[in-house]
């Protein structure tokens, strides 16, 4: 345990320093955390519970959306806010900006989650690959949607407030997000891993295990998949809206419901790491993470088909992820076995 | 949206022009989806880069169009060809590695390879929207109310030959025949003497020739963009789903209502909300089936 | 006369053209030892899975505690109080034993706070109590995927033990387990009836075992119920010797 505290307060001191140490890397760290966020809530449908979802960045997209409306919405109407687009002709103040950034994502977790709720109870019925396609088609679906609804400005996207300059005594609009979705990211952290240790943790991996045998056991399945889900879209659509206004344009198939980019990424960051451990999506998306921006930097346009080349190298040589190479070379260490067995009378052996 | 929905009434002859139109675009998306059922029956995997080795066979139909100026129609072997070639190299690049594991491997695997190819597709062919001049005419029927696309026409045609060909091929050549045996029982015709190495392989390479006419097609008749890729792998999705495994006349049926169904959504919702239709459409679908075998106690497996 | 815990009542089901089961009546009356037995292929599974939930029948009733559960779903039907052991053992491969047993509670009470708490130390308790009843206490801490399949047959029932079932079907407890271990289950499974009250029905092939356990036989073959009674009448029936030596 004393293990553990140590490298929770380097973390933390690390995560609180970094932006002020590495300031010309603000937004690129701020990223860091949004991808741990990313490869955590992921891994508890998929590494924890067995289900694969290439959608849950739906539940990102809407609480860009509605984070962004409401902010704009509480002093301005969306519409107009909209169809002026580009001619920025929306600016906060302080007061403003904070007031709606908050609501907003408060907003966009609620509206989240209980869409969640709604759909959950019927995708999350599907198993298997059938539920990893289908996720994949409501992901890339609300995208399209999106991009269609006038109100938010369709394929042209939305440009949220930018960042009042009355706000800069908080270190800048990037250190701001920095600290946003450092916290997120920590919250989910703690978060889930409390969960994992309660009997919804037990649950969850039961269901991976062997479903089947779970509702033969009489496990309420369908209200502890769309929990799992709900706390997902949860954490996901708090970190929507502060992404939409650190980048500063919300595009709907990019950014918003970024099904072929991040949607995918945290997939392969929590396998890349280790499936179902509560270390593993943080270390994958760590790496993945580190491994994009050196791409970026250096192959530039070629980066994303770079990336595309990472995927299937870790797909194809590295599915059980660093945890999983870890557990198999050193299982007492990583492991989780301990057998007392010394051969007992009517002992079945 | 309901005033397209009154349009249908009052011009009847729009239900029927968007019918015959959906239908000649689904023959197209039956003969993807043709060759995404052969790979999954064959070898059990769901070959999410389907819709980008579609796109691909359009490029390359454009690519060789342009370059020597022939007739587009003529390319279509010539992108089959080359796809097949394509096809083969992923297979013995990529896909054998994951072809006897988890299906959710390979389905990350082939969304790994579309991702690969969507970007090379973007890097060396640029993201505007493309499509080939074929110089063809519509009919008119009933003074024009109802216009029969030329390059539909034939572009149905050759889905038409496609099919016969493949059928035959799979019925009376030895490697159609063995590719069967593969499908039905991977181990025992190993044991027969079968490589199912060389079968899958094959496989792979067939349904990306398939995939590369197809693509010529979808450029003769439509558009393609580096990005639409997607779209195409879901159509093919939903159709094998609706349509079963090894049942080619369910396909086709279920490619044509496809065909039709998109057309009908792009007019009652516009056409900015034909792609968020497809996809939605599959999610109803499946979770529609989902539910009925919920009622005898079962589940999609 | 106990009044029946599980009643079959005309029960028929059909897989296209094949007859699995063609109208089976049978009573388990509540704390007792029922067998069913028959030749393979007589339909036996086929009847546990039609209880269960697995699939639907075709015609008849099935009624647990008086209730009509023909129609309900596998988890709400064990939720009521009825489990089954599977025949090729399933347990949860990537969880530890104790784990296996506390995630087995019962479910039929479940608040939506207690979701999110840990287990309370009496469900650890009586985990490992139950453990050590089936004689895997030692191996608690272990991988249930890395137990031999006899110790994991064990774990299942352990399971099925700690979710406090009215009834449980056994579908063969015994098939695949060293011949010298047999009496230890059958010990056991006598125990868990006797102390705990736990209706048995069970599927076995072992005459062995199903003479010396059940209070009361049916008979399948051909996917109809041939013959029943207690053990001394059926082991001397003429019919249900011809049906397994094959002379129908």
């Amino acid at each position: 345990m004393n293990n553990n505290m140590i490298k929770y307060i380097v973390i933390g001191i690390a995560g609180i320093l970094a932006p002020i140490v590495f300031a010309n890397f603000q937004v690129q760290l701020g990223f860091l955390w949004l991808m741990v966020l990313f490869a955590l809530t992921w891994d508890t449908q998929g590494g924890q519970m067995g289900y694969n979802s290439f959608g849950n960045i739906l539940f990102f997209g809407l609480g860009m959306y509605v984070c962004a409306t409401v902010q704009i919405g509480l002093v301005y109407d969306v519409a107009e806010y909209t169809a002026a687009a580009g001619l920025n002709s929306g600016r906060l103040n302080g007061d403003q900006y904070l007031t709606g950034l908050a609501l907003g994502m408060g907003a966009g977790a609620v509206v989240a989650v209980i869409v969640a709720a709604i759909i959950g109870s019927g995708i999350l019925g599907l198993r298997g690959h059938y539920f990893a396609i289908g996720t994949l088609g409501l992901g890339i679906a609300f995208g399209e949607i999106f991009a269609g609804w006038d109100y938010v400005g369709a394929g042209s996207g939305l440009a949220p407030p930018p960042f009042p300059d009355e706000l800069d005594f908080l270190g800048g609009r990037n250190m701001f997000f920095y600290y946003i979705f450092f916290a997120l990211a920590v919250a989910a952290f703690f978060t889930l891993k409390k969960l994992y240790a309660s009997r919804f943790g037990l649950a969850i991996n039961a269901i991976r295990d062997d479903e089947d045998k779970a509702e033969a056991m009489g496990l309420r399945t369908v209200r502890y998949k769309t929990i799992s889900w709900c706390i997902s879209a949860f954490f996901l659509a708090l970190a929507g809206g502060p992404l939409g206004m650190l980048v500063g344009f919300i595009d709907p198939r990019e950014t918003a419901f970024a099904g072929i980019t991040f949607g995918i990424w945290m997939v392969l960051m929590a396998i890349l790491g280790g499936k179902g451990t509560i270390w593993g999506p943080v270390i994958g998306a760590v790496i993945f993470h580190v491994t994009q921006e050196i791409f970026w930097s250096f192959l530039l346009g070629w980066q994303r088909v770079a990336m595309g080349v990472l995927i299937v190298v870790i797909v194809v040589f590295f599915p059980r992820g660093i945890m999983g190479w870890l557990r198999d070379t050193w299982p007492d260490r990583y492991g989780e076995k301990i057998d007392e067995s010394v051969p007992q009378e009517g002992a079945a052996e | 949206m309901i005033d397209n929905f009154l349009l249908l009434f009052q011009a009847p002859t729009i239900i029927v022009q968007t019918a015959i139109d959906g239908i000649l675009i689904g023959a197209i998306l039956a003969l993807a989806a043709y060759g995404m059922a052969l790979v999954w029956g064959v070898m059990n995997i769901i070959n999410i880069v389907q819709g980008e080795l579609v796109i691909l066979g359009g490029y390359i139909t454009l690519t060789v169009a342009n370059a020597t100026g022939i007739h587009p129609l003529w390319t279509i072997p010539i992108s089959a060809l080359v796809m097949y070639f394509i096809g083969y190299g992923i297979y013995k690049i990529v896909i054998h590695r994951v072809v006897d594991q988890d299906m959710f491997i390979s389905i990350l695997a082939t969304f790994g390879i579309s991702i690969i190819l969507q970007q090379l597709m973007d890097q060396i062919f640029g993201a505007d929207i493309q499509s080939a001049d074929t110089g063809f005419d519509t009919w008119g029927f009933l003074d024009d109310a109802i216009t029969l696309s030329q390059i539909h026409v034939i572009s149905l045609v050759v889905v038409i030959v496609l099919a016969i060909f493949l059928v035959t091929y799979l019925k009376r050549s030895k490697m159609g025949r063995a590719i069967r045996a593969t499908s039905q029982d991977a181990r025992a015709a190993r044991i027969m003497g079968v490589d199912t190495d060389h079968v899958y392989a094959t496989t792979y390479a067939l349904n990306a020739a398939i995939c590369g006419a197809a693509g010529a097609l979808v450029v003769m008749t439509w558009i393609i963009h580096p990005f639409l890729g997607l779209a195409y792998t879901v159509r093919s999705f939903l159709i094998v789903i609706v349509a079963g495994l090894g049942n080619m006349f369910g396909v086709i049926v279920a490619g044509l209502g496809l065909g039709a169904a998109e057309q009908y959504a792009s007019f009652l919702l516009g056409i900015e909300f034909r792609v968020a239709f497809v996809f939605l459409l599959m999610v109803v679908i499946l979770i529609w089936r989902n539910i009925l075998l919920g009622k005898e106690r079962k589940y999609l497996k | 006369m106990s009044a029946p815990m599980l009643e079959i009542s005309g029960v028929s089901k059909a897989f296209g053209g094949v007859i699995a089961n063609e109208d089976i009546s049978i009573t388990v009356p509540e704390g007792s030892i029922t067998g069913l037995i028959g030749p393979n292929g007589s339909g036996k599974t086929t009847l546990f899975h039609s209880v269960v939930g697995y699939h639907p029948i075709d015609s008849g009733s099935i009624k647990f505690e008086g209730q009509e559960i023909s129609k309900l779903r596998v988890p709400q039907i064990a939720r009521l109080g009825m489990l089954r052991t599977f025949q090729q053992t399933r347990i949860y491969g990537e969880m530890n034993c104790v784990k296996n047993m506390l995630i087995s509670i019962p479910h039929r009470d479940e608040s939506i706070m207690s979701i999110f708490t840990p287990f309370p130390p009496e469900a650890t308790e009586k985990a490992e109590s139950l453990l050590e009843f089936v004689g895997l206490y030692s191996k608690r801490n272990l991988l249930a995927g890395e137990l031999s399949f006899g110790q994991q047959k064990l774990l299942e029932f352990a399971m099925a033990l700690m979710n406090e079932p009215k009834i449980l079907l056994l579908d063969e407890p015994t098939a695949g387990i060293n011949p010298t271990l047999i009496n230890g289950i059958i010990d056991r499974l006598k125990k868990a009836n006797e102390q705990l009250g736990i209706t048995l029905f069970v599927i076995e092939h072992n005459m062995r075992v199903i003479m010396n356990l059940a209070e009361h036989i049916y008979c399948l073959a051909h996917g109809q119920l041939l013959a029943d009674g207690p053990p001394d009448e059926l082991r001397d029936n003429q019919l249900v010797i011809d049906a397994y030596l094959g002379a129908h």
